[in-house]
């Protein structure tokens, strides 16, 4: 089981409470699919890709970003059970969705630097530390059931 | 992975962006990396790595000034860091994971100080950029 300080979660939980997760979700989602166009695999059903432009405006990037994003808020939620928490999602991303474990450390980086981007000082070196710790266990969880 | 002209366009303003913070944007890429991975200090044991210390801001002077002589030749990158990359290669051995973790930390770092400048294109280039840095620090390896 992951081992979380007081003050580790006190950070997360206070950036999370102050996250707009539908624009944030969409933003990572975007960022991922613009900075690692390979990432673009998984999304051959959302219509336009061709371009940063297309991606950002892309309805379908927007939903699945806040869909995502939503999800990642029941590891804040749950930090001290995140496997169990994502034991259904991993089985899901392993068997039915394909996808290869390494994409969720790449949107993990990538929701870091749109963190930083919102709450610039604010995201202390503290609280870096304790989001890249977050969505690492996040990926680690999400990978956990692969076979 | 090759930079298209975009890419230099989008990193060659960015730099000029930075402008003269480099140095400063420099020592706190190192002091988020020895902090958001604690692993990294394992290259430093010789050095003091408290906040404000003057061995994390001569080195992140060296950092960022290898940025920029990357960014001044960055048609070729190889031969601006050729010194550089023979050093990682036979003295320092820096595994090569390690220049990605630098590389987040320097984009977090300039998402914190720049965020309406980097937009998702120029942060892909930036990321393009830090990229091939690491790789022609580690080209000789092996």
């Amino acid at each position: 089981m992951v081992h979380w300080s007081a003050e580790e979660k006190q950070l997360i939980t206070s950036v999370w409470s102050k996250i707009n997760v539908e624009e944030c979700g969409a933003e990572a989602l975007a960022r991922l699919l613009i900075v690692y166009p390979w990432t673009q695999r998984f999304f051959a059903s959302f219509g336009n890709l061709s371009s940063p432009t297309a991606i950002i405006g892309n309805p379908k990037v927007r939903a699945h970003g806040r869909k995502v994003l939503t999800s990642f808020g029941e590891a804040v939620k749950n930090l001290d059970n995140i496997k169990a928490t994502y034991a259904k999602l991993s089985e899901l991303h392993c068997e039915k969705l394909h996808v290869d474990p390494e994409n969720f450390r790449l949107l993990g980086d990538i929701l870091i630097i749109v963190l930083a981007s919102h709450f610039a000082r604010d995201f202390t070196p503290a609280c870096q530390f304790a989001w890249q710790k977050l969505v690492s266990v996040v990926a680690h969880a999400l990978a956990r059931k692969y076979h | 992975m090759v930079l298209s002209s975009n890419d230099k366009t989008n990193v060659k303003t960015i730099f000029t962006k930075i402008g003269g913070h480099a140095e400063e944007y420099g020592s706190e890429t190192l002091e988020r990396m020895f902090i958001t991975y604690p692993q990294t200090k394992t290259y430093f044991p010789h050095f003091d790595l408290q906040h404000g210390s003057a061995q994390i801001k001569a080195h992140g002077k060296k950092v960022a000034g290898a940025l920029i002589e990357a960014v001044n030749h960055i048609d070729d990158i190889a031969g601006a860091l050729s010194k550089l990359s023979d050093l990682h290669a036979q003295k320092l051995r820096v595994d090569p994971v390690n220049f990605k973790l630098l590389g987040q930390c320097f984009l977090v770092v300039v998402a914190i100080h720049h965020p309406s400048v980097l937009t998702p294109e120029v942060h892909a280039s930036l990321d393009k950029f830090l990229c091939a840095v690491g790789n022609v620090l580690t080209a000789k390896y092996r």
